[in-house]
C-alpha cells in the first residue's frame, strides 16, 4: 500500500465513508455551536438573535450547575471504582479453570447486552420498589424497614444500576489482559518467594494497569453522558441531576435551546479532554 | 549445600505418564545437564524439582530433607526460565532485588547484593533500564542475576540459551560455566542441545520419554554409550549406526562408528562409496557418503579442507578399536 497509485485509490474508496461521518458529526456540532451563541426559545418567541457568550455565563452561574457537576463526578467516580475493583476480581475468577467456564463467561457478559432503559426499569421496578421490590422483601425478611432506594439513596442506587451495566465491559477487557500475562512470570515470582497477594500486587496489577487505564477512560467518556438510567428512575430529582440531565432539562423542559447548547459545548470540551488522554494511551499500547 | 535426590518420582498429567518411576541423585556442587529430544520430560522434571508441579508419587529430597510437599519458595532453589520471565514493569535493579525484597532483607544489604551481582554479570550500566530496553543476552544475564542474589542451594536452568543467536550462545555458555566454577553451587541445566550438554556438564542425564537412558560424565557418554539412543544422541555429527551383515562381522546387531573415527582414502579401504554433500566448516569437513551398501549414508569427519568433490569415488576404513557394538535390544555389548 505504498505506491502513489494505490494511495490515491485508497483515498477515493474511503471518501464516501469519511464524508458521511463528517456530515454526521459536523452538522449537529455546528448547529450546537450556533445555537449556543443565540437566545433561542422555541415556544417563547423563537430565535431572538445573537447574545455572544451570555448563555455560557448563565449556564455556569446557575444555581443548578455546581450540584450537577458534583452529581456527575460522584456517579462517574463511583461507577469507575466499582467496575474496576470488581472487574479485576471477576476477571481473575473467570481466568481460573473451572467447570462450565464458557457459560459462566457468557452470563457475566450478558448485562452489557441489555439496553440501559430496560435495565434501569428492571432495577427500579423489580429490585428497588419500596413495596414490591425484591430488596424490600429481603429487608422485610430480616425484619428491617424497606429502604426507599431511589429517594433515600438515590445516587447510590443509580451508581448501582450503572455499575451493573458496565461491569461486564470492564471484566471482559481485564480478562483478556489477564490472559495475556505470561505464566512464567508468576512462577518466577512464586520461586522468588512472593505469596499469592504479593504476586497479585507486584505482577498482576502492574500488568493490568494499561488495560485498567483504557477501561477508565472509555467508561468516563460514556458515563459522562448517562441519561436513560436517570430519566426512567429519578428524573433528576433527589440530587441525581447530572450535567447531561441538566442540559436536557434546559432544552426540553425550559425550552431554552441556546442555554442547553452552551451546556452541550462544555460537555464536548470535557469529553474531548478525556478522549485525548485515551488516544495517547491506546496509541502507546499499539506502538509497544 | 545442594544435594538433590529423586526417589521413585513419577508424574502423570491425567492418564498420561510423563515421568515413569525415576531415581536420580545430584551431588552438591555438581553441574548436571538434562538432555533429550523435545517432549521427553526435561522441563517437567525440572519443574518437579522446583516445586512448580506436584509429583504424582515418590519423594524429592534436598540436602537429605524431604522437600516433596515444600512450596517452591521454601526449597531454596532459583530458576532461570527459557523466556527469562523478567518483570517487564520493573527496572533491572528492581528485578534483581525482587527476591530479596520478598525475603524482607534490609535495603542496605539488598543494594550491596544487587550491585555485586550486577558487577559480576556486567550489568552495572543497565541497572536503571527496563527489561524491554535490553538485548536478549542482557536479559538473560538479568535473569541469572535475579537467581544468584538469593544465594540458592541450587540453580535450575530451563533451556536458558535457546532464544539467543549462535555467537551469543557460545559466549553465555562460557559465562555460565565460569559462574559455576566460581560459585561452586549445584546447577541443573536443561537443554536439547548436546553441544551445550557436552561442553558444560559434570554429569549428563540423557532422557527419553521420561526414562533415564544413561547418566555419566560427558566423556563416559561419548566413549561408552549404554545403548543406540545415547550413541546417536551424543556427539556431533551423529554416530553412524550400521546394521546387517557388516555388523554381523563384529558379532553385533548394530555397530556404531563415529564420523571422526573413519579414515577416508581415494585408493583403497574397507568400504567403497560415492561422495555426496560435503559441509565445510574450515577446521573440519563433514562428508556424506552414499552407495556404500551399508544402509543409510555414512558421515565422515575429516580435518581441514579435503579435495573430494561431489560424486567422487571414496574408500572408507573404520578404526577397529573404537567400534561400538550393540545387541538386538540396542544395548551395548561390552
Ligand atoms: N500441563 C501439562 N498437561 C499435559 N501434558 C503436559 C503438560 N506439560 C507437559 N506435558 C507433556 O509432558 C511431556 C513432556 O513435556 P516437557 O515440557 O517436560 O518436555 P521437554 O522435554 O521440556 O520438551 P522441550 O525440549 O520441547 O521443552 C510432553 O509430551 C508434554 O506434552
Ligand atoms: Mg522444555
Amino acid at each position: 500500500m505504498a505506491t502513489q497509485h494505490s494511495r490515491s485509490a485508497a483515498r477515493l474508496m474511503m471518501a464516501p465513508a469519511v464524508i458521511l461521518l463528517l456530515g454526521w458529526m459536523l452538522v449537529p456540532l455546528t448547529m450546537t455551536l450556533i445555537f449556543s451563541f443565540k437566545k433561542y426559545l422555541p415556544l417563547r418567541g423563537g430565535d431572538l438573535g445573537w447574545v455572544g457568550f451570555e448563555n455560557y455565563a448563565r449556564f455556569v452561574s446557575s444555581s443548578a450547575f455546581w450540584p450537577a457537576v458534583s452529581a456527575t463526578l460522584i456517579i462517574v467516580g463511583g461507577v469507575l471504582v466499582i467496575t474496576l475493583v470488581f472487574g479485576v476480581l471477576l476477571a481473575i475468577l473467570l481466568d481460573q479453570p473451572m467447570w462450565g467456564q464458557g457459560i459462566v463467561r457468557i452470563l457475566v457478559i450478558a448485562p452489557f447486552f441489555v439496553m440501559p432503559t430496560v435495565s434501569a426499569l428492571v432495577w427500579k421496578n423489580i429490585f428497588m420498589d419500596p413495596v414490591n421490590g425484591l430488596f424490600a422483601h429481603l429487608w422485610k425478611f430480616f425484619g428491617a424497614e424497606p429502604l426507599e432506594w431511589l429517594s433515600q439513596a438515590s445516587l447510590q442506587s443509580i451508581i448501582l444500576i450503572v455499575s451493573w451495566q458496565w461491569l461486564p465491559f470492564a471484566t471482559l477487557i481485564l480478562l483478556t489482559a489477564i490472559q495475556s500475562l505470561d505464566s512464567e512470570q508468576l512462577e518466577a515470582a512464586e520461586m522468588d518467594g512472593a505469596p499469592v497477594l504479593k504476586r497479585f500486587w507486584f505482577i498482576v496489577l502492574p500488568h493490568l494497569s494499561r488495560a485498567m487505564t483504557v477501561v477508565l477512560l472509555i467508561q468516563t467518556i460514556f458515563l459522562l453522558g448517562i441519561f436513560a438510567e436517570i430519566f426512567v428512575t429519578t428524573q433528576g430529582a433527589f440530587g441525581t441531576r447530572t450535567l447531561t440531565y441538566l442540559i436536557y432539562q434546559r432544552v426540553l423542559e425550559s425550552q431554552n435551546v441556546g442555554l442547553g447548547s452552551a451546556g452541550g459545548v462544555y460537555a464536548i470540551i470535557l469529553a474531548n479532554i478525556v478522549a485525548i488522554f485515551l488516544m495517547r494511551i491506546v496509541g502507546k499500547n499499539l506502538d509497544a | 549445600m545442594g544435594r538433590i535426590t529423586l526417589d521413585k518420582v513419577t508424574k502423570r498429567f491425567g492418564d498420561v505418564e510423563v515421568i515413569p518411576p525415576l531415581d536420580l541423585t545430584i551431588d552438591d556442587g555438581e553441574f548436571t545437564v538434562f538432555v533429550g529430544p523435545s517432549g521427553c520430560g526435561k522441563s517437567t522434571l525440572l519443574r518437579l524439582i522446583a516445586g512448580l508441579e506436584d509429583v504424582s508419587s515418590g519423594q524429592i529430597r534436598i540436602d537429605r530433607e524431604d522437600a516433596t510437599n515444600v512450596p517452591p519458595a521454601k526449597r531454596g532453589l532459583a530458576m532461570v526460565f527459557q523466556s527469562y520471565a523478567l518483570y517487564p514493569h520493573m527496572s533491572v535493579r528492581k528485578n534483581i532485588a525482587f527476591p530479596l525484597r520478598m525475603a524482607k532483607m534490609d535495603q542496605a544489604e539488598i543494594n550491596k547484593r544487587v550491585e555485586g551481582a550486577a558487577a559480576v554479570l556486567n550489568l552495572t550500566d543497565y541497572l536503571d533500564r527496563r527489561p524491554g530496553q535490553l538485548s536478549g543476552g542482557q536479559r538473560q544475564r538479568v535473569a541469572i542475576g535475579r537467581a544468584i542474589v538469593r544465594e540458592p542451594a541450587a540453580f535450575l536452568f530451563d533451556e536458558p540459551l535457546s532464544n539467543l543467536d549462535a555467537a551469543l550462545r557460545v559466549g553465555m555458555r562460557l559465562e555460565i560455566s565460569e559462574l559455576h566454577k566460581r560459585l561452586e553451587t549445584t546447577m541443573i541445566y536443561v537443554t536439547h542441545d548436546q553441544v551445550e550438554a557436552m561442553t558444560m556438564a559434570d554429569k549428563i542425564v540423557v532422557l527419553r520419554k521420561g526414562n533415564i537412558e544413561q547418566v555419566g560424565s560427558p566423556l563416559e557418554l561419548y566413549q561408552t554409550p549404554r545403548n543406540t539412543f545415547v550413541a546417536g544422541f551424543i556427539g556431533s555429527p551423529k554416530m553412524n549406526l550400521i546394521e546387517g551383515p557388516e555388523a554381523a562381522k563384529y558379532d553385533a546387531h548394530t555397530i556404531g562408528i563415529r564420523p571422526e573415527h573413519i579414515k577416508a582414502s581415494a585408493e583403497a579401504g574397507a568400504w567403497e562409496g560415492r561422495v555426496g554433500v560435503s559441509e565445510h566448516l574450515g577446521s573440519d569437513t563433514f562428508l556424506h557418503i552414499h552407495d556404500t551398501g551399508l544402509g543409510e549414508a555414512i558421515t565422515v569427519r575429516m580435518n581441514g579442507e579435503v579435495d573430494f568433490k561431489y560424486g567422487d569415488r571414496i574408500f572408507l576404513t573404520p578404526r577397529a578399536d573404537v567400534i561400538h557394538r550393540f545387541d538386538d535390544q540396542g544395548l551395548r555389548i561390552a
